[in-house]
């Protein structure tokens, strides 16, 4: 823009004055961004191809990486973190998406009364910390001393209840579902945006053609609302595969039992930092968060080029 | 996401560390600990202890959780912005931290000579010549039970191992008090009170822990799977909904008086004693009466000197009080169930840590197994004893498979000395 000779710059540069307040507009965004994300982040990849090797750190080209898929513990773990993060996503996927449209779909209902409590409740958890979440929900399914086997004891389903959180085949289900507890009100919300802008034409339009309850959600509503889903869906998968912070003051670094509830952010932090007296491997731990970052970008990619292309959009 | 958590964490903790050393006139010693039950006798008793003698100098305790603590340390120690002082967990993750110029050396300390070679030996590089730490405590395992249930049920105090499950079947029968507060949720219970409280009997103490790190015994070995096979027959005796039991559960129904037996460390004491129950303890039992018994006498902390502690000359005169009969005294008797180290004779007044105390006469002590060299690696051996003892109660894995996947793990990278 500004490369032009000075002969011929003047001339643009009088009618154009450089318009220096972008730059400096942009300078904090920019400077902050970049040494808190950018500059970790290229420092992670650079180092994940490092390693300490008799005392010494030095170049080692991928073999971090072929440490973590070919040595057979490495590996194993490795691959057990990502399955359970698959179901941990699958989870959300499966019960936090639609229920958070059921219940968008129930606030924008003409006529409900007390929806402006209804959302602010169901929102709330959204704002706790993970540590209140998980300290409470720990509580709560306490065999010992929780309310859940009490409660369950007054319908009569005690038998029911079990040590969910202490089984390796209930506790990555129990977290799973805490978390979705804990975001409901994420996908509530911006489905509730996209819900109230509907024009009321488009919808009268369908009352006149005879549409109306089910039949109006499913024909007229939903697929008007697709984008927003499919916003949800990736902020959904790019959470997921980040999270630690619920399983960690859950079931603690170890991710018990028996490693049920590791995902990649408690794998990468036991690496990272070290357990007890295992001590942290930054290389590998630096490894672990690159193959993280490369599944995100995955996924974030394949949503993307693959699938938001493909959501018709309809302008009213 | 993760990226900004972790370096918030390390912010915010640089930032508190650094307001707490820029705030007095008078130089301020920060501890680091994981020991964060003890704040209130460290603020209470130790501390102005100190710092009546040594005016001037003021000292701040500040813990983390047990769990979080070495990865905490090690961050804040990378960071600069650890404490002066460290309490050193024993063994290689000390000793890593001492290699790596992490921790002063205190071989010169005038208070080193209170302290036997034994009592230095958790905190001694490979070679004996350079102590890196002040010795302060070790902790026994043993049981610990409530005198009433015993009486209530008829149960004698037991010796040999079937004497110890027929008091559990006693228990189990009566129904009054679930037999033994034990949980499988935070998995060092398992690993800590049971594999490493029972396992010395079965492994003979130093004799099965000297020959494994010499790679003459396995632990897919008799002596290192039979406790755990006795472990797997814990599970029945435990409360209802274990595996989702976490440690301070167990602590809180001991306390209440729900629970007849408590696999213990013995530094359960000082709050055991604030119940007000009427306790006692055994040692763990025998294979057959007249055999002799092992317990776990466990080196278990000392403290260090941040070698990037602007205050060492202050921090070096701490440290002297901490190698003194002075602190051996007050510390023993404040936190009875943390056995001093040091070589002067402590006299202890709780009645439930002199017991402990006293095994020492008529036992063979030892170390836990998992602790000198053998967890220098990945994957590392204290962790996966974690797993897979909690997975042997829990009946995920048979007691074989367990031990198997330890020896495995260990084999992956342990090459022991032939």
């Amino acid at each position: 823009m500004t490369d032009l000779s000075p002969e011929q710059g003047t001339e643009a540069a009088r009618r154009r004055p450089r318009r220096w307040h972008i730059l400096v507009f942009l300078a904090p965004a920019v400077i902050i961004y970049t040494a808190v994300m950018i500059l970790p982040l290229i420092e992670t990849l650079r180092q994940s191809l490092f390693n300490v090797v008799d005392g010494e750190h030095v170049f080692v080209g991928f073999a971090n990486f072929a440490t973590l898929f070919g040595d057979p513990r490495w590996a194993s773990d490795f691959w057990n973190a990502l399955g359970n993060n698959f179901v941990f996503f699958l989870i959300h996927m499966a019960v936090q998406n639609p229920i958070g449209v059921a219940l968008a779909a129930l606030l924008s209902l003409p006529g409900l009364r007390f929806a402006a409590f209804y959302r602010t409740a169901f929102f709330l958890p959204t704002l706790l910390s993970f540590v209140i979440v998980g300290f409470i929900w720990k509580l709560i399914l306490s065999p010992i001393w929780g309310v859940a086997p009490w409660l369950m004891d007054l319908v009569g389903m005690k038998s029911l209840f079990g040590p969910w959180l202490g089984k390796p085949g209930s506790a990555l289900i129990t977290v799973s579902l805490v978390s979705v507890w804990q975001f409901i009100g994420i996908p509530m919300m911006l489905i509730y945006a996209a819900l109230l802008n509907i024009p009321e034409e488009v919808i009268e339009a369908a009352e006149i053609d005879g549409i109306t309850g089910w039949g109006q959600f499913f024909k007229i509503k939903l697929p008007l609302v697709l984008p927003a889903i499919g916003i949800i869906s990736i902020l959904t998968f790019v959470g997921n595969f980040n999270a630690f912070d619920l399983v960690y003051t859950m079931q603690g670094a170890l991710a018990g039992p028996d490693k049920a509830t590791d995902i990649l952010g408690t794998f990468l932090y036991r690496t990272f930092f070290g357990f007890q007296l295992q001590l942290g491997d930054q290389s590998m731990g630096a490894t672990i968060a690159t193959i993280m970052f490369l599944i995100i970008l995955t996924g974030v990619c394949i949503y993307l080029f693959g699938i938001q292309r493909r959501i018709r959009r309809y302008q009213f | 996401m993760y990226r900004t958590t972790l370096q918030g964490a390390m912010l915010a903790s640089s930032i508190l560390a650094g307001v707490g050393t820029a705030m007095a006139a008078d130089v301020t010693l920060n501890i680091e600990s994981w020991r964060n039950d003890d704040l209130q006798i460290w603020q209470e008793q130790i501390i102005p202890a100190f710092e009546a003698k040594h005016p001037g100098i003021k000292v701040t305790f500040s813990p983390s959780a047990p769990t979080e603590y070495t990865a905490a340390l090690n961050a804040k120690l990378d960071a600069g912005s650890a404490g002066d002082l460290v309490a050193c967990r024993p063994f290689d993750t000390s000793l890593q931290l001492f290699e790596k110029g992490k921790l002063e050396d205190l071989t010169g300390l005038e208070g080193m000579k209170n302290f036997s070679d034994v009592a230095k030996s958790a905190w001694t590089t490979d070679d004996g010549s350079k102590t890196f730490c002040v010795p302060m405590a070790s902790v026994i395992h043993g049981f610990i039970y409530n005198k009433e249930a015993f009486e209530k049920v008829g149960a004698e105090v037991p010796k040999t191992v079937d004497q110890f499950f027929a008091v559990l079947d006693k228990l189990k029968e009566d129904g009054t008090y679930i037999p033994m507060a034990m949980g499988t949720k935070d998995m060092w219970e398992a690993a800590t009170m049971g594999y490493q409280n029972i396992g010395p009997t079965y492994w003979k103490g130093e004799e099965g822990r000297k020959a494994l790190i010499a790679g003459t015994q396995k632990l897919t070995d008799e002596s290192w799977v039979e406790p755990y096979r006795v472990l797997a027959k814990w599970k029945p005796y435990l409360g209802d909904g274990f595996e989702a039991q976490t440690y301070p559960d167990s602590q809180n129904l001991f306390t209440l008086g729900r629970a007849a037996i408590y696999p213990a460390g013995s530094w359960e004491i000082s709050l055991f004693n604030t119940a007000g129950l009427k306790l006692g303890a055994f040692p763990p039992p025998v294979a057959k009466d007249g055999d002799t018994c092992y317990i776990s006498d466990h080196n278990d902390i000392a403290m260090g000197l941040n070698a990037a502690s602007p205050h060492k000359e202050e921090a070096k005169v701490f440290l002297e009080w901490v190698a003194s009969p002075e602190f051996a005294s007050i510390y023993a008797n404040a936190l009875p169930g943390f056995f001093s180290l040091n070589s002067t004779a402590v006299d202890m007044s709780d009645p439930l840590a002199k017991e402990f105390v006293s095994w020492r006469e008529t036992c063979e002590p030892t170390i836990r197994s998992t602790y000198q060299i053998l967890s220098r690696g990945t994957p590392n051996l204290e962790n996966e004893t974690w797993t897979e003892s909690a997975n042997v109660i829990n009946g995920t894995d048979t007691p074989e498979a367990a031990a198997k996947k330890l020896q495995d793990g260990l084999d992956s990278w342990y090459k022991p000395a032939k």
